[in-house]
């Protein structure tokens, strides 16, 4: 697949790395601290991908058979 | 970790438990935990007192009544019990540990005992290691990727020593090179891993040595732990354990008198294992490769592991199990005139079972009420005065007692109608399982409950029992009332459907009265709503006669709620092409406007469990209490509708004339004949294969098919002969029980029995049955069975049939047992969770697992099949207020 990235295969959702401001909406929103959200592998090829850096938090917005569209967030964890 | 009296201590002041630390117990702390040491197998002297310094020594705590215990001078059941320990003349493996010991073996240097990867590549996982640690994740995969790349290094990386093959045979033997390896070279050998390396082996070094996997020192559970037991006989019966210990003494001794005495090599390896096989069966005795220890009656002895694993263990059987209190259990029988929202508790039942009341100004004249009734039903068992004091009601205490209560005492008080109590079958798989009832004292030894309720529990009445727990406060009553009563869970929250309603004969009775246009005078009509609480009946109709009637359709609706509009197609609804709706020749287009059936007949998809489409409009439109007395009313109504119009079903109702029997005997001659052309052809090499099949599948798929069609075609024939009057017809098509399929089985044809879905082929050699010629391919020589249930089956039918049979009973038997353990896994796994008051699915350290229940936030028991509004009934509905 030349030129192609993961983003573009049909089961592959949306992944965004958030700004900081984001990032502290969420966490204001959710009233959570970091290690509350779940967690991504920064070795993800996904987070690989979107250049997505050990403690940014991820938007992931997906298809969802009950609501139509579903977003979560997971924070980039090193291993 | 517990020390001398630590035990004590907590109990006098608890403390908060602010972490838990994992480790093993060094045979430092062993001894210092120790009270004392043991060294005498014998446990008590002529006199039945405990011997010092044996298994019984009164220091490890005391469990006979009168004795006092000589470390913390309590008596028992104050007493917690203190530990002691052995010192083992050699050491042994701790078989809990072997397949570790196994793997550090392999992965340290002979030589060096340094662990074999460099320094860096150590460094590096340990580093891995404290991240997991920190974001407290699970290291279980580095551990394997660490002990993977040690182990396979040959040559060590700091001094060069060659390494040997470890090989190891289980549970405790390790070989190097051919050589034993004893259980002090290996405690040797680990000893001198330095303390730098055993992070990388996921060890704390401060609580975690691996030389303490080898025991050299064997801690004593107190007493309390493994109490003996006095027979009638006076003769004293030891626990296992102490069993076990006292064997392990035995051999501790015999092997240091053989030592001493510089008893042979041999003969000290010998005693050294028997050493470690005691050890090992005391730790665990259904360790593989090694006999269990063994009772003189020849009981395998239960030991420490055996206490904590499996159903009964302490896990399973006493912590996460418990038996209660106010709980009653008996078999279950039905009852119609009941409330589905009731239970009927026999009245011996109700005698027993207590509620306890506080006495206020307010209820103290009910309660010596209550008290001067003595021991008549419904009355009081126990009081407890201001004092503490608990006193039974008696004959001769209870009018003194009366005359005594006074605010702030305590009456144990009867059951009574009307109390609310959780009513619950095993197995509990869904929340519907355990449902509020209220008691109804009914005579009798069972339980009683309404039909329609038996599909959420999944009971039925044959033999079936159900456990009832009395609720004791008055927090758990209103959230009981609140969220569990039987109408709150009419809609199951798998589906947002109905899971209570009209089963069986409920469905048959509506059926039988809403269909066609059966006339009552207003005598009937009263007596069919007699126990429907409907108080005025709508407009008859008049008849050439001029004399007023109702039809079926005009009965049923005098229970729906005035207001009411639903239009849906029944259970009996053919699918025809064109749906004629209000015209359908079946009469299964059901119209309901205003609170009147205007036409269709009401079956199985109108008020049956799971299907019954009034039933959920009701609930969800009119609320849990109006559907309750919908269904109270619908049930009532159907049973007596069905007991006056008369239904019953017999073995000739399966009748069929001549005639049809000759026809499908014709049909099946035919299709055998098929078979034999198929067959044939295959024979004769013509067969054309279907596209990616084999000739030998394509010939099996044609004959299937061609059995099949004629088993259909039986029932077809049978069916024209047993028209709508037939009661078992009646049943399949109104969904009540059974199916078309069933009757053709009775009445037509059984049909090919199968095993994973082909025809029978496993038997002798070439053949199913000596009956047959090998190699015979024909339908009757591998399974088909073309007698009717009614006709009988011929000897080789019969055993066909059997086989067919028995592939569903051990399907079932290991779906159940498999489909169980996945239960308790996802129980286990899901059981803290929690939806939270933002609509997040959080565990416990406040976790996020899900950022918004079911992604879209909805409960589905409050939604409407999964939706959280239906708009096409609110179409519907704001399009008929506008009719
Ligand atoms: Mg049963
Ligand atoms: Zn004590
Ligand atoms: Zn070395
Ligand atoms: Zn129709």
């Amino acid at each position: 697949m030349k030129g192609g990235t993961l983003l573009d295969h049909e089961l592959v959702p949306k992944h965004e790395v958030l700004t900081e401001e984001e990032e502290k909406a969420v966490l204001r929103k959710y009233k959570v601290s970091k290690r509350q959200l779940p967690k991504i592998k920064y070795s993800d090829p996904i987070a690989r991908e979107i250049g997505a850096e050990v403690g940014q938090i991820i938007k992931i917005t997906r298809d969802s058979k009950t609501a139509g569209k579903s977003i979560a967030y997971r924070v980039v964890i090193d291993q | 970790m517990l020390h001398k009296g630590g035990l004590i201590g907590v109990i006098a002041h608890p403390k908060r438990i602010k972490s838990i630390k994992f480790g093993l117990l060094s045979p430092k702390e062993i001894r210092k935990m120790s009270v004392t040491k043991i060294i005498t197998p014998d446990t008590y002297d002529d006199d039945g007192f405990p011997i010092e310094m044996g298994l019984m020594d009164q220091r490890l705590g005391v469990i006979d009544p009168g004795l006092r215990c000589k470390t913390c001078g309590g008596r028992p059941g104050e007493c917690p019990g203190h530990f002691g320990h052995i010192e083992l003349v050699a050491p042994v493996i701790h078989v809990g540990y072997a397949r570790l010991i196994r793997k550090i073996l392999r992965s340290i240097c002979r030589s060096c005992k340094r662990i074999l990867l460099e320094e860096k590549e150590r460094d590096g996982f340990i580093a891995q290691i404290k991240e997991c640690q920190r974001n407290e994740q699970p290291i279980d995969n580095i551990l394997k990727e660490v002990f993977r790349r040690a182990m396979s290094v040959t040559v060590c990386p700091h001094c060069g020593e060659e390494q040997l093959k470890i090989e190891f045979e289980p549970p405790t033997t390790y070989e190097e090179d051919g050589h034993k390896l004893m259980p002090a070279d290996i405690r040797a050998r680990f000893e001198q891993i330095p303390d730098e390396d055993l992070p990388a082996m996921g060890m704390d070094p401060k609580h975690v040595r691996p030389e303490w996997m080898i025991l050299t020192v064997l801690p004593v559970p107190p007493v309390t732990a493994r109490p003996s037991i006095t027979l009638e006989s006076g003769q004293r019966s030891e626990d296992d354990l102490t069993h076990k210990l006292v064997d392990i003494i035995r051999i501790n001794q015999r092997f240091q008198e053989n030592r001493d005495a510089g008893a042979p090599q041999l003969i000290i390896e010998d005693l050294w294992e028997l050493l470690q096989y005691h050890v090992t069966t005391y730790i665990d005795n259904e360790v593989s490769g090694i006999p269990p220890a063994r009772h003189r009656s020849g009981r395998p002895l239960k030991t420490l592991s055996q206490r904590l694993k499996g159903k009964e263990g302490r896990f399973r059987g006493s912590l996460s199990g418990k038996r209660v209190n106010f709980s009653a259990r008996t078999v279950i029988s039905p009852d119609p005139n009941l409330s589905i929202n009731e239970v009927g508790v026999p009245q011996k039942i109700a005698e027993e079972m207590t509620i306890t009341v506080r006495v206020t100004e307010r209820n103290i004249e009910s309660m010596r009420k209550l008290l001067k009734r003595g021991r008549k039903y419904p009355c009081a068992n126990y009081v407890r005065r201001l004092d503490g004091r608990r006193v039974k009601v008696t004959p001769t205490n209870y009018e003194e007692l009366a005359e005594q209560i006074q605010v702030g005492w305590e009456v144990e008080r009867q059951l009574r109608d009307g109390d609310i109590v959780l009513f619950n079958r095993q197995p509990s798989l869904h929340r519907m399982s355990i449902m509020a009832h209220r008691v109804k004292v009914m005579p009798g030894k069972t339980f009683r409950l309404n039909p329609a309720v038996c599909p959420p529990y999944n009971a039925d009445f044959d033999g079936d029992e159900m456990n009832l727990h009395v609720l004791q406060n008055e927090e758990a009553r209103a959230e009981a009332k609140i969220l569990m009563e039987v109408q709150e869970n009419i809609i199951s929250p798998r589906f947002g459907g109905p899971v209570i309603g009209g089963i069986h004969d409920h469905i048959s009775g509506l059926y039988l009265l809403t269909r066609g246009e059966t006339r009552f005078d207003e005598n009937e009509a009263l007596e069919l709503l007699r126990r429907s609480r409907v108080t005025d009946l709508i407009e008859p109709s008049y008849d050439e006669a001029g004399r007023p009637y109702w039809s079926g359709k005009d009965i049923f609706s005098m229970i729906l709620p005035p207001d009411f509009n639903l239009t849906f197609q029944a259970e009996i609804c053919q699918g025809c092409e064109t749906c004629l709706k209000e015209r359908c020749e079946h009469d299964a287009y059901v119209v309901i406007r205003n609170g009147r059936l205007i036409t269709g007949t009401i079956d199985e998809r109108a008020i049956g469990a799971f299907k019954g489409k009034i039933l959920d409009r009701i609930t969800k439109e009119y609320g849990p209490e109006r559907a309750r007395k919908f269904i109270d009313d619908a049930t009532s109504l159907a049973i007596r509708a069905i007991t006056r119009l008369g239904f019953s079903f017999g073995i000739d109702d399966e009748d069929i004339p001549p005639d049809a029997q000759r026809q499908i005997e014709a049909s099946i001659r035919v299709a055998e004949e098929r078979v034999a052309q198929l067959v044939e052809a295959y024979e004769n090499d013509e067969l054309e294969p279907l596209p990616g099949r084999s000739i030998e599948e394509t010939l099996e798929l044609r004959i299937m098919q061609e059995l099949g069609k004629v088993r259909d075609a039986a029932g077809e024939i049978a069916g024209r002969y047993l028209g709508m009057d037939n009661t078992a017809v009646v049943m399949a098509v109104s969904g009540a029980r059974g199916s078309m399929m069933n009757l053709t089985q009775m009445a037509g044809c059984v049909g090919q029995q199968s095993v994973r879905g082909a025809r029978i082929t496993r038997g002798y050699e070439g053949r199913t049955l000596p009956h047959f010629r090998k190699g015979d391919l024909g339908a009757a020589a591998h399974g088909f069975v073309k007698s009717s249930y009614k006709k009988g089956l011929s000897p080789t039918e019969f055993f066909f049939h059997a086989i067919g049979g028995r592939e569903g009973l051990v399907d079932t038997a290991v779906r159940t047992s498999q489909s169980g353990y996945f239960q308790r896994r996802l129980i286990n796994a899901l059981q803290d969770l929690e939806v939270k008051y933002d609509g997040t699915v959080r565990e416990t350290r406040g976790v996020i697992v899900q950022f918004e229940y079911g992604e879209d936030g909805v409960d589905p028991s409050r939604g409407d099949y999964g939706k959280s509004v239906n708009v096409d009934r609110i179409i519907e509905l704001v399009t008929a207020e506008g009719e």
